[in-house]
């Protein structure tokens, strides 16, 4: 009954968050007063003078498009040199050595995509400078730049017989300063009052309460009996030569919280550990839980609010808002239900308790104790339907079917809620698509938003939504017939197939979480992961601002008795079903033999 | 291309002023903060005890000796990690392992088999899940309350106590779900050793 209740809360809590955020980002979009103005404005102001630009300039879609390319071009290769030279570059207390070209090169395109795919593990391959200047910034600005593209749609939808969009240094300037940077102050220090590290020292070490016992070839000595004085150690009352004993632990430290708190919020999901929020220093306790999973859907589900307000039909936001949260109770219900339910090999014919008295019981591996399955499963949910990616639990380890929605998830193109304004724009497409559709079955002109849809946003957004599957399919059938790539799986058989179709998943839909017993870190897997990130990211977000620029020099056709809406209960069904049925469509056969496979398999 | 030149210089500048505002103040700010008000928990929750770290609280540990409370299972990782002076360091990882493969079937019965012969008290009792199962930090410092009592007998015999005296420390180190809702319900198992070894005050 309590998990019930958790459940319940995880999602109301976050819907009440969304709507006051929606009405604070519209009032922000455009350039209203808002109750922080006062100290946020002069700070805008300052950028504007700085870099000498015209507040009220109006970029045509192409200007807008070729700004956020070259915009995000820079950062590509800032974020690669500096990872390749952190080793000569200050910031660095561990003494971590560059970073190589494959993996910086993948780093950086995980990161300026708003993927935040990790092939590293934060604590043993990056500098704080590189984590802080490099990691932390395309943290904010790829989340920005998703939220800007939005914005410049939005005004298509608004203007009337027009030729701009907006400025698209503006919208950055306004959504970094009025809504990322107080955001994240206030979420950052919430989490390190609940136990976060936020420091600038180096690692510690600690004791070890048990001394363990480790050959001269690294293998662990278990049951070995240990004499610290002496410092030998006897196995089966033999004495084994050149056995260390190791009697200290690893404490990692570092600047966690504050990039903690915008890889949660700017639906980035690179942790600053390798294990993400399943690592205790990164995510302590149930509080800092509930922080951070809320961050992951809080400004994608306000911005349907936004929306909403900003074309001036609060239904349509509402409408779009609730086709996406169907999709998410649907897919969080049926990730739950299968991990609390477990596997027969883990339950042992009854060996093994599964049930929830004095525990959470369940399928526990690869899961934290503190967050048991309720708040690992509704992490799970929220971090694929948003192209957000960080982790609270493996999802490696998750039952077959369970892993299978997480994955299905990002297939469907991250629409469901998806990333900061890529969500958005890319569930906007497939609302095209869908009118065109239903435009077709009824015979009626398509229109969305009082716009007529012809053939050139036809076009656009057809790329847009198949530019997920055709990223995830081209490369997971490449590499598929790739040799090298079995030496990366971790598991065998069905699931080691399903670890590669996750990971070209996870890049497919700019998600960013894997199962990671796949090791990525292979030159191969690094650039051809890195290039279909690129691919996905970009793609669309050209073709955004392509049927932007088109909508917005159209006139506004008057609704009639012949309108077909788009804000009822039919209309959200329509969506739901053209978005199902493009990623079941795409993805079945590859899901059949992978985690459907496993599935079968393992219950016979 | 003449779009292309007045762009750059613009886009460049921005770049420059977001990883200023962003990369330095913004987490200047927030660890300045962080270290005024709440600087033990922003410095790793670590146990100190007369000048030695005794450990972090907030990380797991591996336990074998029948008179320690065992945590969960843990995935060693000994050949990232070296000290200064060159020794090794401990630290593990998540198995990531798929829970219904049939290896994994066998894996489990292996814990299963030893949790049975270490606990004789507790006879055919099903075992808690949690000790069986790896963590998702491969680090994760706590049990549940179940595993912890399942436990509790077989520490007592070998320190020759009362359970009761056992149990006692155990809800000493058990915390509830914040709220009473979110999350569940924990016990700490360094913090419980550390009890028991007399190191940390009842």
């Amino acid at each position: 009954m309590m998990t019930l209740i958790q459940y319940v809360l995880y999602l109301v809590i976050l819907t009440a968050l969304a709507v006051p955020l929606g009405a604070y980002m519209k009032k922000v979009m455009f350039g209203e007063k808002t109750f922080l103005s006062k100290v946020l404005t002069p700070c805008e102001n300052l950028v504007y003078r700085v870099m000498r630009v015209d507040k009220e300039e109006q970029m045509n879609w192409k200007k807008y498009a070729v700004s956020v390319l070259i915009f995000s071009g820079i950062g590509l290769v800032f974020l690669f040199l500096l990872q390749i030279l952190q080793g000569v570059l200050p910031g660095n207390p561990q003494g971590l050595s560059g970073v190589k070209w494959d993996l910086s090169f993948n780093t950086a395109s995980s990161f300026v995509t708003n993927t935040n795919w990790q092939a590293y593990s934060g604590e043993s391959t990056l500098s704080y400078l590189t984590q802080s200047l490099g990691l932390t910034v395309q943290n904010f600005v790829s989340a920005a730049t998703g939220i800007a593209v939005l914005f410049a749609l939005i005004r298509g939808f608004i203007k009337v017989k027009a030729s701009g969009l907006g400025s698209f240094w503006v919208d950055m300037t306004r959504i970094v300063i009025h809504i990322l940077i107080p955001l994240n102050l206030v979420i950052s220090l919430l989490l390190v009052g609940g136990g976060v590290i936020q420091n600038l020292k180096g690692a510690q070490t600690v004791s070890l309460v048990e001394p363990v016992a480790v050959s001269a070839e690294g293998e662990i000595l278990e049951g070995a009996v240990i004499d610290e004085e002496a410092g030998t150690v006897t196995a089966d009352g033999i004495l084994v030569p050149d056995a260390e004993i190791v009697t200290e632990q690893f404490v990692p430290m570092g600047p966690a919280a504050s990039q903690v708190a915008i890889k949660q919020s700017g639906t980035n999901g690179g942790g600053y550990m390798g294990v993400n929020s399943a690592h205790p220093l990164e995510n302590p306790n149930a509080f800092t839980n509930l922080i951070e999973m809320i961050s992951i859907l809080l400004i994608p589900a306000a911005l349907c609010f936004t929306f909403g307000l900003a074309v001036k039909n609060k239904k349509q936001g509402i409408a779009i808002f609730a086709a996406m949260f169907l999709c998410l109770c649907v897919a969080l219900s049926c990730i739950a239900v299968n991990e609390q339910a477990g596997t027969a090999q883990l339950a042992q014919d009854g060996a093994v308790n599964l049930s929830m008295t004095g525990q959470a019981g369940g399928n526990m591996e690869g899961k934290e104790t503190r967050f048991g399955i309720a708040a690992s499963s509704t992490w799970a949910a929220f971090t694929t339907a948003a192209s957000n990616g960080s982790v609270n639990s493996m999802h490696d380890s998750y039952t077959p079917l369970g892993g299978m929605i997480t994955m299905l998830l990002m297939q469907l193109g991250e629409v469901i809620f998806g990333g900061a304004g890529c969500g958005l724009y890319g569930m906007l497409a497939f609302a095209i698509l869908t009118v065109f559709i239903a435009g077709l079955m009824v015979g009626r002109t398509p229109e969305f938003l009082g716009k007529k849809i012809e053939p050139f946003e036809m076009k656009w957004a057809v790329l847009v939504c198949l530019a997920t599957p055709i990223g995830i399919l081209v490369g997971s059938g490449i590499a598929a017939v790739v040799p090298s790539v079995m030496d990366s799986l971790n598991n065998g058989g069905a699931h080691g197939f399903s670890e590669m179709l996750y990971a070209y998943s996870s890049a497919g839909g700019n998600n960013g979480s894997a199962f990671a017993g796949f090791n990525a870190n292979t030159v191969f897997l690094n650039v051809s992961i890195g290039l279909v990130m690129l691919f996905v990211r970009f793609l669309p977000v050209v073709g955004t601002l392509a049927i932007a620029g088109s909508l917005a020099q159209k006139k506004k056709i008057a609704t009639t008795a012949g309108t077909l809406s788009t804000t009822n209960a039919m209309f959200v069904f329509l969506l739901v079903f053209v978005v199902l049925l493009i990623g079941a469509l795409s993805f079945f056969p590859a899901l059949a033999l992978g985690p459907l496979a496993e599935f079968f398999g393992s219950t016979m | 291309m003449k779009m292309v030149k007045s762009i750059l210089p613009k886009a460049l500048i921005i770049f420059l002023i977001f990883s200023v505002m962003c990369g330095i103040l913004y987490t200047g700010v927030v660890t300045g903060l962080a270290q005024l008000l709440f600087p033990a928990k922003a410095n790793g929750s670590i146990i100190v005890v007369d000048g030695k770290k005794y450990g972090c609280e907030l990380l797991g540990q591996q336990y074998t000796d029948d008179a320690h409370m065992w945590g969960r299972i843990m995935n060693i990782d000994v050949s990232t990690y070296k000290d200064e002076d060159g020794r090794t360091l401990l630290y593990a990882s998540p198995s990531n392992l798929s829970p219904a493969s049939e290896e994994y079937e066998e894996l489990v019965a292996e814990r299963v088999d030893k949790l049975r012969a270490a606990n004789p008290a507790m006879d055919e009792t099903a075992i808690p899940v949690d000790l069986v199962t790896c963590s998702g930090s491969g680090l994760d410092p706590h049990i549940s309350p179940a595993a912890a009592e399942y436990q509790a007998a077989r520490i007592a015999d070998a320190r020759e106590i009362t359970v009761n005296e056992v149990r006692a420390v155990i809800d000493q180190c058990t915390s509830g779900r914040f709220l009473g809702i979110f999350g569940e319900e924990t016990v700490n198992v360094l913090k419980v050793n550390l009890i028991l070894d007399g190191i940390l005050e009842k």
